[in-house]
């Protein structure tokens, strides 16, 4: 009994030790973007999209699985095997698609710093300079295992939307029977939305940052079963915010009067005949990620941009010594944030343009990432097993299809 | 001599012409021949029909960049893989090289070698591996601007490059190591330290291959200075017990444990075991202590005599410890029963004469802690009186060990 309970204890340490990368990645998906998208889901469609969320939850268990497993095993991130397997010419072509989509993404999360706090009218001149200045310090001036420490507690306030569904008192009885039955609608608003909603859950820089994360972790092949616990459990936390998000717009907006929602913010405001504190949680919830995602996407993009192209990167660097890390860093910071306070910025168009290279690029990342883990000399007996790989190409094929039509709507519809 | 230097990039698909001037094909891949000479382009990979052709160095005539390559020998061998061949394309473009002098890793975008006209033949020559912004433009632009429109746009950018001298391939597998004479030779004469960040820098399996082929003695000292706890044991881990038990034998015994007390306890048996009786004793014993008390801090390399001794017979103790010499400042004085009843500055002997009994010199107040004392405790005692060295007691107030002032900064780095 002694024994088996030493045992336990010893496999808890193990997961708290590689707690981090997988937790982080996932909660980040649930960005300004997603939490906008989950919301309009739910004022528009009530309960009915919850069935969705089983499937992507399969699906980005399964993306996330391989990035985690590649990053154990070789101990390089994504772009640093892009770019010794396949070359520097395509590696310069991904990232500069990737620094095109992050940052239009970046403007996005301080677009809602903005929104967010304008709730409670404090002007975005004020909060997105402030939140700018903020988390370019946060990252330049921690270290890595400090500033997991900041991000995993970032990942609990996530709780907020949970108490808020909650607040709202849905109808759980058809939240949950919604929840496991598949209800397709020709309508041509529910399919936009449905890709829309599988469309935001993988977002190419996840798979950059996660890799690099674990790596950073020093996570090996030894402790990768717990990583893979982590990542696994990351995915479905993920997903249990994103229910609550549609169930709280669902039973505060929809069972009122289903209609179109222009911004996460607006859907926060939905929440006002529940009480002060459900529109709260909300927004913070709301300002919350938006921060969150905005300290992130930054630094993930130019690790994944140094890495790949050889420059020196990391903030335990110096300035003088890693240049083109810190331009970089820095600059998605300053137009992500500068373009937020431009009066008459085409914003909406900049973050339809970020779902488009978004989903130019996912396709790439996406073959890559199964070629790659399919490479005996890198992955050894890692490589997918072959059941696994079935699953692996359906989830590409099911992206890359899926992304594409949401590529598709948007530029047909937005610009 | 305006063209005595070629680019890698250059000589790709250049055209390969025999006798008659009629081309046979295109290069592909150039590759060294470490075993014959260390920079010596020894073979020209060749494609042009169905299979590649190997040209050996001496059957080139000439080597320009507006002709290409002008064969003086037709009789071409077919392409074979074989494992004494470095190929510049394959094992070295996109790879992670170290920068010797540098002291960093760094990733190749091109390689620049040297034409030399021996009175017979034109022979290329590895002068330096190209990493900069300017080997990146050059990498990029080829095929698509010809190549004398490339040298002059790339003059406006600085070059940045490493001589091959200072280049160290990393090779993780050992035998291909020894057919490729890949040594690490190089490493062995940098500041442990210093090896200790390029070795961060790696993936495991290639941090495994430098620690496996460095002296023990100098493996021992860069463990030391591995700042992650988790990652030094991961290194240790991924070795043959017998090597590691030889590079912890190497180690500061209190070093020794923390990396012990970090693997799981199979592992660390087994290397126990491989170590000779002495120091596997001191580790053991120092392994009992929890990690944040006075007793996980210490090591047990200091310097004892009985408290009747007199400086010379200190002498004499000290010319039987010259490897403690570098870091030894301080000598204890016990009694009959091993109780620590003095303290000697070391400084304090070149005043004495060589009859004067060292209890004479012994500091004023005896410090010491107890082997169960916690970490912020000692922390705080160094702080209060300036100390370099404490001693460390146990119950019946023996001489366990003492804590230097380097272990208490390295307390204070990890907070």
């Amino acid at each position: 009994m002694r024994n088996l309970l030493s045992r336990f204890r010893y496999h808890i340490l193990v997961f708290l030790a590689v707690l981090g990368p997988g937790f982080i990645t996932a909660m980040v998906d649930n960005d300004s973007g997603g939490i906008y998208t989950y919301s309009a889901a739910g004022a528009k469609y009530g309960y009915l999209p919850l069935w969705t969320l089983l499937p992507i939850t399969v699906v980005l268990i399964i993306t996330q699985e391989m990035c985690s497993r590649m990053g154990a095993v070789t101990g390089k991130g994504l772009s640093d095997l892009i770019r010794e397997e396949f070359g520097l010419r395509i590696t310069f072509l991904l990232m500069s698609l990737l620094v095109l989509a992050n940052l239009t993404n970046v403007m996005a999360e301080f677009a809602g710093v903005a929104s967010s706090l304008e709730i409670f009218h404090i002007s975005r001149y004020v909060s997105v300079p402030l939140a700018a200045v903020g988390v370019w310090f946060l990252v330049v001036k921690g270290n890595y295992t400090s500033v997991e420490k900041v991000f995993l507690f970032a990942s609990v306030i996530y709780v907020t939307y949970i108490v808020s569904g909650i607040l709202v008192k849905p109808d759980w009885k058809e939240a949950a029977i919604n929840s496991v039955r598949p209800m397709l609608m020709l309508d041509s608003g529910y399919i936009y939305m449905l890709i829309g909603m599988v469309g935001t859950t993988i977002a190419p820089w996840m798979q950059f940052y996660l890799q690099s994360a674990v790596v950073e972790k020093g996570v090996t092949t030894k402790d990768y079963a717990a990583s893979r616990l982590e990542v696994t459990v990351g995915c479905i936390m993920t997903n249990v915010i994103a229910f609550f998000i549609i169930v709280a717009c669902a039973g505060a907006i929809w069972s009122v009067a289903p209609k179109d929602i222009n911004d996460a913010a607006e859907a926060a405001l939905g929440l006002k005949p529940f009480g002060q504190y459900a529109v709260l949680l909300f927004s913070a919830g709301l300002l919350n990620a938006s921060i969150f995602a905005a300290s992130i996407l930054p630094l993930s993009t130019a690790y994944s941009v140094c890495e790949g192209l050889g420059f020196e990167a990391g903030v335990n660097r110096r300035m003088s010594e890693a240049p083109i890390f810190y331009f970089l860093y820095t600059s998605l910071i300053v137009v992500g944030a500068g373009v937020v306070l431009i009066p008459g910025f085409p914003l909406v168009r900049m973050i339809l343009l970020s779902q488009v290279a978004n989903g130019v690029l996912l396709p790439f990342i996406l073959i890559f990432m199964v070629l790659l883990i399919n490479k005996r000399e890198l992955m050894g007996e890692w490589v997918n097993p072959r059941w696994f790989n079935l699953a692996s190409w359906a989830t590409v094929v099911i992206m890359i299809g899926l992304t594409l039509a949401l590529v598709g709507i948007t530029l047909r519809t937005g610009v | 001599m305006a063209d005595n230097y070629l680019y890698f990039t250059e000589l790709l698909s250049m055209p390969v012409l025999d006798l008659t001037g009629r081309r046979i094909g295109r290069a592909k891949d150039a590759a060294l021949v470490p075993m014959a000479h260390p920079a010596r382009i020894d073979r020209f990979l060749v494609g042009g029909g169905d299979t590649w052709l190997t040209v050996r160095y001496d059957q080139v005539r000439s080597i320009t960049l507006v002709r290409g390559i002008q064969l003086s020998d037709e009789q071409l061998l077919p392409y074979h893989d074989d494992e004494y061949m470095l190929r510049i394309g394959r094992d070295l473009l996109d790879q992670q090289i170290i920068d010797v002098t540098g002291r960093k890793v760094v990733r190749v975008n091109d390689v620049t070698m040297t034409i030399q006209h021996d009175g017979q033949r034109d022979i290329l020559t590895v002068a330096e591996v190209d990493i900069g912004i300017r080997s990146i433009l050059r990498r990029l632009l080829q095929g698509v601007l010809t190549r004398p429109a490339i040298r002059r746009l790339q003059q406006a950018i600085p070059p940045n490059s490493i001589r091959w001298e200072f280049a160290n391939v990393v090779e993780p597998d050992p035998l291909r190591r020894l057919r490729l004479n890949i040594t690490y030779d190089k490493l062995e004469h940098m500041h442990p330290a210093d090896l200790a960040d390029i070795v961060e820098d790696l993936a495991p399996a290639e941090r495994e291959a430098i620690f496996d082929s460095i002296d023990s003695e100098v493996a021992a000292d860069a463990l030391s200075e591995v700042e992650d706890p988790k990652m030094q044991a991961s290194i240790l881990e991924s070795l043959e017990p017998e090597k590691a038990a030889d590079i912890v034998e190497e180690m500061a015994p209190d070093e020794a444990a923390d990396v012990l007390s970090e693997m799981e306890e199979e592992t660390s048996e087994e290397i126990l075991d491989e170590m000779d009786s002495e120091p596997k004793t001191d580790v053991r014993e120092l392994l009992e202590f929890a990690e944040d008390t006075a007793g996980g801090l210490m090591n047990t390399e200091y310097v004892v005599l009985h408290h009747n001794a007199t400086v010379a017979d200190a002498m004499a103790a000290l010319k039987g410890n010259e490897d403690l010499l570098e870091t030894l400042n301080t000598l204890f004085l016990i009694d009959e029963e091993g109780r620590l009843t003095a303290a000697i500055p070391l400084a304090r002997l070149f005043l004495a004469q060589g009859e004067s009994r060292l209890q004479a010199l012994a500091s004023e107040t005896l410090l010491q802690v107890t082997v169960d004392e916690t970490q912020d405790r000692v922390t705080e005692f160094f702080d209060k009186y300036n100390l370099l060295t404490l001693p460390v007691v146990d119950e019946e107030g023996k001489l366990a060990g003492v804590i230097t002032a380097d272990d208490i900064i390295s307390v204070l780095r990890q907070k």
